[in-house]
């Protein structure tokens, strides 16, 4: 097949015209053919065919419509923060208690009634998500109370748990506990410790905080009005909005973050790797189809972008951007990653073009005279296309993943937005404890370079010309 | 340790990991004892007043090669450090001794400087003015003695290696292997090796990950490990015994003083004041125990005339009131002509200063409106920006240097470099000055709460936490010292035993 | 002799590619705000001028690049300014080596594997192990490093207790025990990225005309694999293995971060951090030099693998 393209092509003017004769009529009887169908027409022809691309398209497309529709849809501030509802797993509406913390008054008279009953150690004086209070029997020849708070109500006679404080010996011992508190079980350890560090008596007390919300988060958080008095508000109940993925260590909602962080991501990881890839193969093209002293002299240059530091050129950009604090400074990470990214599509489109120029068909072409342009777009686009379109796929993910690395460091996205990558950098530290703030935007992530992937296999399917042409 | 350390030159170490690993072979005319306070090293004794101070060495203090250490040899290294031709970073703290300053700037010669070697074992030193904090200084690294032989020998190279430098303390450096691990021995030639328990110290240079260094401890290589907020709840979990220190580190907003800065109107200082919750930070935000909310320039580390400081002139703490911010805010915004404009919060890319930099930025924003625009920087850039005094407002911290109020107080005087805010108040220069000069503990002391009580009212700052460090140590290590000042932790007289 | 020709025409190209690198470098690190000699504690005029003198950044720009460019051809390059008393040259002959094995072993992971996995997948192309193999390395780039080293470390650990004894370190440097994980992770990225490389070409390979010539020959397809197929798809792989082997060796950060290893690339990010000028300085020129170098190899290695290609260099046709 010397020209698989079928549309018509200058054929060398070497041989007379006068030696053709036109065909005659008996031929067009048994013409059985298709209707014939250009290079391009036939890549979507086979792309619409194949089942799998489809769904790659219709998952690529959910993914845009979810980071550019999704937030006229759910209408939160993926930046409002509710510091009482931090690291919440996937939770519907929740009724809390409004209440508002004062240093705590005690009267002693209070605490020896507390204590009459001699079979009780540990009073629990107030017990919700906000402040937890406890007093207990004072122990004779303790100098101090270290107390200890573990999770759950079943405990092990000699575990402790995380260390809260050390309480001297006063008339009434007593620890108020604000660290952190969560609606659930928590068991407060109580060590009466003497002079030389030896522990005179362990009481153990099981605790369930109800849910509580501070006052000044409610007001913060617009659920009450500012200038009520505090009087009215105190004690009422309110309802705390639902969160279906979860919130974040600081109380954002994971939902709407992920739809927002889903433009940057999506943008950053298509755009960055689709110029510097078509830049790549470009160069790359003209280098190995030029050959000679311009490849040799064009490699070098890619050499040369290839060694600089990553790093301190992207703070240059970010200087020559004039991208002020506060400021995302996409674009000078997109150009960065341009300018930096190339060489590497450039080497393996070169081999490529080295090693097709060699072909028989490419020769065949430039004896017929093609032009160079004609015989890069036709013959040597087509036969690149395979590795071209993994190393675009390949390149995605790792544009995801610059950018959470040049956020995380501070050169990217400006907080309090988000971006995917930079939701999976908060997320890892908290991978053990609270998983889901790390797998949401990693599974966002995975789906996106899984459907780029597929796609990305589907289209390389599609390009392929040296397959048969029916079996789509 | 988290990183190799950079230096063990003593007139050029700067950071933590160095002060650490040369808090145990090296030893000074002062150290601190088993409660952080002062005792007797290389100096059996001392005498300190207005003019000056007098130190008589050990006798049978020796260097790890066997040579006694002597007064020559301090001489020796002080001059150095003040020598312009070093270079050394921390030649200011020098700066209390006779002629420090001026031969530092190179207007006098190195030999002009106010100590001088009475005999083998006598070390006299004359200040430049009264300096009642003397003896704390001295248990500073770069007031360390140096071997004029052993530094000439090694040129560049030396302290560069465990073989280009002696000992004065309690272990000696056997085995340098850089970018991987540090080994230290017992020094036979310490004068109190008697109270020293273990005979050798392994220290490699973790990773800054804390869940590798909980990994490392989990699997049995190592005997202490630090712990974060989230390996924290991991080795809970796991049943371990954690402990938590205080290690004295402050934490604070700067607000810009600069011309045609927002941050210099008082009212939107006010504002901010208003609105935050110390105590919201530390327990919901860092959520890590041991971490106290801060409502003044001094931590609850800092000692007062016979106790702690905070329990003698306790700051006051601050009530939240939205109602009075808005107020406030309000009066801000007609006095820069209807609007404020955005604030720009410099902040370091470290995981804890970002959380509470976001947190700070919504709060601000959900309570008063404001734009505060987050300016996360790395290490150089962000040290660049406060220099140049390129922000609004800056989340900072300060360790101290020494055992004394003071290296809290002067922060923030007109006239130190540190004061990145450039907070002018001549007030509160006045009061440093009593502070630093006076020799009667309680006049100096009342001068810090004067410090104290200007700088609330006036808020140069806004602090936010005190700091702690929670961490992991094996059960069978005992003894083992966490330090406020100098090197943290402190193995001198660590011992193992088996556990019951 | 052509080949000599051609490699030494390459070096000297390559001086000057090294040396555009130094330049642009240099430049643009004196050029971005902040400088090496602050640090959080703030010093006094008088020191900061005493350290400048110090470092010798009192002289202008010009004589400076002068200074270090002439020191740089004599194979200096200067003292660090953090690790104040270690020479650049000793920092990286230290380092260098651990990087360079451990990217060597990671090198030979990923070839290794991504040949193997890439070749399988291809014979079975949209049959259950392509799938699986495909899934493999869509969920290998869609997790980024630092996660795989996490999870490793946690399977460790949990080995390690399981076997009552530590068969393999958590972290930390010293014999092969130590690399073996370390080296996986590390070329985990580039194993996926061959074995899709693999895998396509393969399959570009196998629909071209020779290969079914052979096939119709009635070579087994063992044989046709090892004689044809093989050597042609794996071409485009070595195009990117050069660059690949650069960006292993030097970008193992996260890795020698997380496993505690004392390779070259940690020092590295911190260089750039702290604006250690003559670290940033000395590892840039370094992995330019061994960057051009691992092309060149790849060039040669290239020629030697595809008789189809040509080196050409200065006129000259050599058919390697």
């Amino acid at each position: 097949m010397l020209n698989p393209n079928g549309a018509g092509e200058p054929v060398s003017a070497a041989i007379p015209v006068e030696l053709f004769e036109p065909l005659q009529g008996e031929r067009q009887r048994d013409f059985i053919a298709r209707p014939s169908i250009g290079y391009w027409q036939h890549v979507w022809l086979r792309f619409k065919h194949n089942r799998i691309a489809m769904v790659a398209l219709v998952v690529v497309a959910s993914l845009v419509l979810f980071a550019v529709a999704g937030p006229w849809l759910w209408r939160v501030d993926p930046a409002a923060q509710s510091i009482g509802s931090r690291s919440l797993g996937p939770t519907l509406q929740r009724k809390a208690e409004v209440v508002s913390w004062r240093p705590w008054m005690f009267s002693a008279a209070a605490y020896q009634q507390s204590m009459a009953d001699p079979a009780v150690d540990v009073v629990v004086a107030d017990a919700n998500t906000e402040f937890v209070r406890l007093w207990w029997r004072g122990v004779e020849g303790a100098v101090r109370y270290e107390v200890y708070r573990s999770i759950g109500g079943d405990l092990a006679s000699d575990a402790t748990g995380l260390p809260l404080e050390d309480i001297e010996a006063e008339s009434v011992p007593r620890l108020e506990d604000r660290l952190d508190l969560r609606q659930r079980d928590y068991t407060y350890i109580i060590h009466a410790v003497d002079e030389r560090d030896q522990v005179l008596q362990r009481y153990s007390q099981t605790v369930s905080p109800s849910l509580a919300i501070a006052i000044m988060d409610a007001q913060l958080e617009g659920l009450v009005p500012v200038h009520m008095a505090v009087g009215d508000i105190e004690g009422t109940g309110l309802v705390l909005p639902a969160h279906p993925l979860g919130t974040d260590h600081l109380g954002r909602d994971i939902l709407a973050r992920l739809m927002y962080g889903g433009r940057v991501s999506l943008f950053i990881g298509v755009a960055a790797p689709l110029f510097y890839v078509l830049f790549g193969a470009l160069y790359g093209g003209i280098a190995g189809f030029l050959g000679g002293r311009t490849d040799d002299v064009m490699m070098r240059m890619a050499d040369f972008i290839v060694a600089l530091p990553f790093l301190l050129f992207m703070i240059l950009f970010r200087v020559l951007f004039d991208v002020q604090p506060g400021e995302s400074g996409i674009s000078a990470m997109l150009v960065a990653m341009i300018v930096l990214g190339w060489p590497s599509t450039a080497r393996l489109v070169r081999g490529q073009v080295l090693q097709l120029k060699e072909l028989a068909f490419v020769n065949a072409a430039q004896i017929l005279g093609a032009r160079p342009l004609y015989i890069i777009l036709t013959h040597m686009l087509p036969n690149v296309m395979g590795v071209l379109l993994v190393s675009l796929t390949f390149a995605i993910p790792s544009a995801i993943f610059t950018e959470a690395f040049l956020s995380f460091i501070g050169l990217g996205v400006a907080p309090p937005a988000p971006s995917w990558g930079s939701m999976c950098n908060d997320g890892i530290r908290t991978m053990l404890s609270h998983p889901h703030e790390l797998m949401f935007p990693a599974v966002a992530i995975s789906l996106a370079v899984l459907a780029f992937n597929l796609l990305g296999d589907a289209l390389r399917d599609a390009f392929d010309i040296r397959e048969g042409v029916t079996d789509g | 340790m988290a990183t190799e350390p950079p230096s063990l030159n003593t007139l050029l170490a700067t950071d933590s990991e160095s002060f650490f690993v040369l808090s145990h072979v090296m030893e000074g005319l002062a150290q601190y004892g088993a409660n952080n306070e002062l005792v007797p090293a290389i100096a059996s004794r001392w005498e300190i007043d207005e003019s000056g101070a007098t130190f008589w060495l050990r006798p049978d203090a020796r260097w790890s090669d066997g040579e006694p250490v002597t007064a020559e040899q301090f001489v020796y290294a002080w001059r150095q450090a003040v020598d312009p031709k070093t270079g050394a970073p921390y030649a200011s703290i020098l700066y209390p001794v006779k002629n420090a300053r001026a031969i530092n700037t190179g207007k006098l010669p190195s030999e002009q400087l106010g100590v001088k070697a009475l005999d083998r074992h006598t070390l006299q030193v004359s200040f430049e003015q009264p300096c009642p904090y003397f003896l704390g200084l001295t248990a500073f690294a770069t007031y360390y003695p140096l071997r004029a032989d052993v530094v000439e020998r090694y040129g560049a190279r030396f302290a560069a290696e465990a073989d280009t430098m002696v000992y004065t303390g309690p272990f000696k450096l056997e085995q340098w292997v850089h970018g991987s691990s540090m080994r230290l021995v017992r020094n036979p030639e310490y004068w109190d090796v008697s109270s020293v328990a273990l005979k050798k110290i392994n220290i490699p240079f973790m990773t800054t990950s804390a869940a590798a260094v909980l990994n490392l401890y989990k699997d049995g290589a190592i005997a202490y490990a630090n712990l974060d907020a989230e390996t924290l709840r991991e080795a809970v979990v796991e049943g371990y015994p954690v402990r938590r220190f205080r290690n004295g580190t402050i934490f604070f907003i700067e607000f810009n003083f600069r011309e045609a800065r927002a941050t210099r109107n008082a009212d939107l200082r006010k504002a901010m004041q208003l609105v935050f919750d110390s105590a919201t930070l530390v327990n919901k935000v860092i959520a890590v125990p041991g971490n106290r909310p801060l409502y003044s320039l001094f931590p609850s580390t800092v000692r007062g005339v016979d106790g702690p400081f905070y329990r003698e002139y306790p700051a006051k703490p601050l009530a939240q009131d939205l109602v009075l911010a808005r107020k406030h805010l309000e009066r801000a915004r007609l006095a820069m002509g209807g609007q404020v404009p955005p604030l720009t919060f410099l902040v370091s890319e470290t995981p804890v200063s970002v959380i509470i930099g976001e947190y700070l930025q919504n709060l601000f924003k959900q309570s008063l409106g404001l734009d505060i625009r987050l300016d996360k920087q790395i290490f150089k850039q962000r040290i660049a920006r406060m220099q140049s005094g390129d922000f609004d407002m800056v989340l900072a911290g300060w360790g101290p240097d020494f055992d004394d109020a003071i290296t809290y107080g002067d922060l923030f005087a007109s006239w130190n470099e540190n004061n990145r805010g450039r907070y002018q108040n001549a007030r509160y220069d006045h009061w440093v000055e009593v502070a630093r000069q006076s020799s009667d503990q309680t006049e100096r002391m009342n001068a810090m709460a004067q410090l104290q009580r200007i700088m609330q009212e006036d808020i140069g700052i806004l602090p936010l936490f005190e700091g702690a460090s929670v961490y992991l140590q094996h059960p069978e290590l005992r003894g083992v010292r966490r330090a406020i000042f100098g090197g943290d932790p402190n193995y001198k007289h660590a011992r193992l035993e088996k556990a019951e | 002799m052509p080949l000599m020709r051609y490699i030494s025409g390459r070096l000297v190209s390559g001086v000057f590619t090294i040396w555009f690198i130094a330049t642009a470098t240099f430049f643009v690190m004196h050029w971005v705000p902040g400088d090496p000699l602050s640090d959080e504690k703030a010093v006094s005029p008088e020191i900061r001028k005493n350290l400048e003198a110090r470092y010798g950044l009192d002289k202008s720009l010009g004589t400076q690049y002068w200074i270090y460019i002439t020191s740089m051809a004599r194979g200096d390059f200067g003292i660090s300014y953090t690790q104040k008393n270690r020479s650049v040259n000793d920092i990286i002959a230290m380092h260098f080596p651990v990087s360079a094995m451990l990217g060597a072993l990671a090198v030979l992971f990923a070839t290794v594997g991504g040949i193997l996995w890439g070749a399988v997948a291809a014979r079975y192309r949209n049959r259950w192990p392509d799938g699986a193999i495909m899934f493999a390395v869509i969920l290998t780039v869609s997790v980024p490093s630092f996660v795989f080293a996490a999870l490793s470390q946690h399977l460790i650990i949990k080995l390690n207790q399981l076997l009552g004894f530590s068969l393999l370190p958590v972290a930390g440097w010293g014999g092969f025990r130590n690399m073996l994980v370390p080296a996986l992770v590390l070329g985990l990225g580039t194993m996926a990225y061959l074995t899709r490389l693999m895998r396509a070409s393969t399959l570009e390979v196998a629909g071209s005309e020779y290969i079914k010539t052979a096939r119709a020959k009635g070579l087994s397809s063992l044989q046709i694999f090892r004689h044809h197929e093989f050597r042609n798809a794996v071409l485009p792989l070595i195009t990117v293995l050069g660059p690949a082997i650069a960006a292993i060796t030097t970008g193992g950060f996260v890795v020698e971060l997380i496993f505690t290893i004392p390779g070259l690339g940690r020092y590295f990010v911190a260089a750039v951090q702290q604006l250690d000028y003559t670290v940033i300085m000395g590892t840039t020129v370094f992995y330019g030099a061994f960057l051009v170098l691992m092309v060149l190899l790849v060039d040669i290695i290239y020629g030697l693998v595809d008789p189809r290609i040509r080196l050409q260099g200065k006129g000259a046709g050599v058919r390697a």
